[in-house]
């Protein structure tokens, strides 16, 4: 016992400061991209052709989908101009499936916060029940990642919980396998109304790596309207949990 | 008469005209006196040909890394099952089965494995349309007081999708099957084609907490089609993130292993400490996961001579404060009898199974792709292999505990002599009608790429098998005679994963 309080005292506090101060995140880390469209030549297309998913756009000016993005930056590698690079800015969540194509010169469209009626049902306490449909893992872990004691999710009143029947909002991951598309369904309708949706990660926003295969559905657009889009391969917990912060009004 | 087998060693090609292919009982001659030579299944898969079903076998033996390869053909509507010899083969044959609309015939359990649409038929036959997911002929337990347990696929946590059909008499666990599909994604059929950035990725997600193992093999099978080596710093690099990932998963599994027995002071350290090692990976790519770090010819990102001392830093932090957190397990009685005693898979029910990784070095088989069939800087640098007696939930902790003190050292060690010269080589043209192979040891165990060209260098076939692919079964057995409130224990001490069997 005593070797346990000896423990507690050495491993100490370690709750994070944000969102009072910000967290330094690592020199590489790959957020919100940088565009810079006078750069780019006529009819240059290096970029969108090195895209493995199709997420970048060079008629009517440069543009990145957010959505599909996998932020591996084999457009950045592929373009000679540097018209196009990856910030260290971690805030790319958004409400609406448009809001995450960006173009430049375009205003940032970040996540808003829910309106009055619904910042006072969820404001100060969102219960997620999530639902795993053909993610990889990584979604999942940096998911439940936010639970652990440096996160300490539970003192935004934000929590994973065990039943859709104790949940606000549906969590998903994976590109929605055909395999799952029934279970998903059957959770979205067993919580109980007013609800919301979050999709978390490029696979269910869009199908990520796997958009276009035969066994899935390429996210949950189409199957159940979403609220909260969180961008990413997987999105980085700090990416989530700002997300989470704007949609309760809890970000200035 | 032509040789059994063709010999390879992992990250080596052989040309599809050198490899034999016997007639039928041949093959399953020569497959079971290889399996009773002490030789070991690593892949077992089919491949569409013009007149039938062309099934390749890779086999592993250990004490001189090499890999044998054979073939046959299928050209009816069924082919041998050898499962009742060999278990081992019972999953691959029910792969082989549903992927391509084959009866195994004499197959104990012919149930589906992913339903999943086929990947290819016979020819002038039409392919089975795949069954609804999770409905199947479960085995039942008839009797008075004798009930089942179903659960998932959605399960209580934040934990993949998959079936559980327990047979219980009262607390008691008679029989557990697992049925799996429901993360099917249809990497494999994605993986046909030219190789290239869609593949790399796809690769990488395959399952995605083992990023750097599946990413490796992906590179090292590009690498061999195009007899390109990485320089050896992206050796190093490629090592040290295998061993970070390692470490991670590790840690995340003893905290796991904690939190399931109630103890929480460790399952709390461990939760944290895990992330450390994940931003340890980020410190390299940007990436927790280790994305985007493995590439065909080398790794995208370098380390830096002051990026190497910070990571040594962090390793030293993380080294003590793990121990600290770890130590508690093993002085806790209350903790110790929970673990000691629950889930036993014996060591012989390990190698009938084919177990592999700490699963299976925790009931005494001593087997390890690092030091068995040598890959990367692994080749230069050994890695001590550590293994169990017991074969139950104490076995499969203390196992993961002493392999993290040996991932520690080894990546003290690589950074401490970090070779010089570039990070990344550019890759050759894709050699045309190839077969390559790759293993790695990811951090659940064995996993084995193997990739098939046609003429023009595409991927006519992809195949991939995941640890968790031989490791399901396993955990299966070790609940029999348990008790069912064991289940999510015994589950954290396997740690399987879905997407990686379910592809």
């Amino acid at each position: 016992m005593i070797k346990a309080v000896l423990a507690r005292i050495k491993q100490g506090h370690r709750t994070m400061a944000y969102p009072e101060k910000p967290l330094p995140l690592p020199e590489r880390f790959r957020g919100y991209p940088e565009l810079n469209g006078s750069l780019c030549p006529a009819d240059c297309r290096l970029c969108a052709d090195a895209c493995p998913v199709g997420a970048i756009g060079c008629d009517k000016g440069l543009s990145v989908d957010l959505g599909k993005c996998l932020f591996c930056a084999e457009c950045t590698a592929a373009c000679p101009h540097g018209a196009i690079s990856y910030s260290g800015d971690h805030s790319l969540a958004a409400n609406r499936r448009e809001d995450l194509v960006i173009r430049e010169g375009e205003e940032r469209r970040l996540a808003r916060a829910l309106d009055k009626k619904m910042l006072s049902i969820f404001g100060r306490s969102l219960k997620f029940r999530s639902v795993v449909a053909g993610g990889c893992g990584a979604c999942e872990a940096d998911s439940n990642v936010l639970s652990t004691i440096g996160w300490d999710l539970g003192r935004f009143g934000l929590q994973f919980v065990a039943s859709p029947r104790h949940a606000d909002a549906l969590w998903v991951t994976g590109p929605v396998t055909e395999n799952m598309r029934e279970a998903l369904l059957l959770t979205y309708q067993a919580i109980p109304a007013p609800k919301l949706v979050i999709a978390c990660g490029a696979c269910a926003i869009n199908g990520g790596p796997f958009i276009g295969s035969s066994e899935v559905h390429d996210g949950v657009d189409g199957l159940i309207p979403v609220d909260l889009y969180i961008p990413g391969c997987p999105p980085h917990p700090l990416t989530i949990l700002d997300g989470l912060l704007r949609l309760l009004d809890r970000l200035e | 008469m032509t040789p059994s087998m063709v010999f390879t060693q992992n990250g080596g090609t052989l040309s599809l005209r050198e490899i034999p292919q016997h007639a039928p009982d041949r093959f399953a001659q020569a497959l079971l006196s290889a399996l009773s030579g002490g030789w070991r299944v690593v892949s077992y898969f089919g491949v569409p040909a013009e007149d039938g079903v062309r099934l390749y076998c890779l086999l592993s033996f250990k004490s001189h890394a090499t890999i044998g390869v054979m073939s046959t053909l299928v050209t009816g509507k069924s082919f041998y099952s050898l499962t009742a010899e060999a278990p081992q083969l019972h999953l691959f044959e029910r792969e082989i089965a549903e992927q391509f609309s084959l009866t195994p015939e004499g197959h104990p359990w012919p149930k589906p494995v992913r339903f999943a649409p086929a990947l290819g038929s016979l020819p002038g036959v039409a392919p089975h349309r795949p069954p609804t997911v999770g409905i199947m002929d479960f085995y039942r337990v008839e009797g008075d007081e004798v009930h089942e347990v179903a659960v998932g696929p959605v399960h209580a946590g934040i934990i993949e999708p998959g079936h559980f059909r327990f047979q219980c008499f009262g607390e008691e666990v008679m029989h557990l099957e697992v049925s799996l599909g429901y993360q099917h994604r249809g990497v494999e059929r994605m993986m046909q084609g030219r190789p290239g950035e869609r593949m790399r990725k796809l690769a990488e997600t395959m399952a995605g907490d083992t990023t750097i193992g599946h990413g490796t093999a992906y590179a090292m099978i590009v690498e061999a089609l195009a007899s390109t080596a990485p320089p050896a710093r992206a050796q190093a690099v490629r090592g040290i993130a295998l061993e970070l990932e390692r470490l991670a998963n590790h840690t995340g599994d003893l905290g796991a292993i904690s939190g399931d027995v109630g103890y929480l002071p460790t399952a709390s350290f461990c939760g944290r400490i895990r992330g450390d090692f994940l931003n340890m990976t980020a410190g390299i790519c940007g990436s927790r996961f280790g994305r985007d770090l493995v590439v065909p010819g080398g790794v995208a990102f370098d380390l830096s001579a002051e990026g190497a001392r910070g990571l040594a830093d962090r390793i030293r932090t993380a080294r003590d404060e793990v121990t600290n957190a770890i130590d508690l397990l093993w002085d806790t009685p209350s903790v110790l009898a929970r673990l000691e005693g629950t889930g036993v898979v014996s060591e012989q029910t390990a190698l009938e199974l084919g177990l592999v990784g700490p699963a299976a070095r925790a009931s005494g088989l001593n087997r390890d792709i690092r030091r068995d069939h040598p890959f990367g800087i692994y080749s230069m640098s050994q890695i001590p292999v550590e293994t169990g007696k017991t074969g139950d939930v104490y076995a499969r902790t203390m196992v993961r505990w002493l392999e993290m003190e040996k991932s520690l050292d080894f990546i003290e060690e690589q950074l401490a002599q970090l070779p010089g010269g570039a990070a990344r080589r550019p890759v050759g043209e894709v050699g045309g009608d190839t077969l390559a192979v790759a293993l790695t040891e990811g951090w659940r165990g064995e996993v084995c790429h193997v990739a098939i060209t046609d003429a023009r260098g595409d991927f006519s076939r992809y195949k991939v098998t995941d640890p968790s692919f031989h490791n399901w079964s396993g955990l299966a057995m070790a609940l029999r005679g348990g008790q069912i409130s064991d289940f999510p224990l015994c589950n954290k001490s396997f740690n399987l994963s879905y997407c990686g069997v379910d592809l």
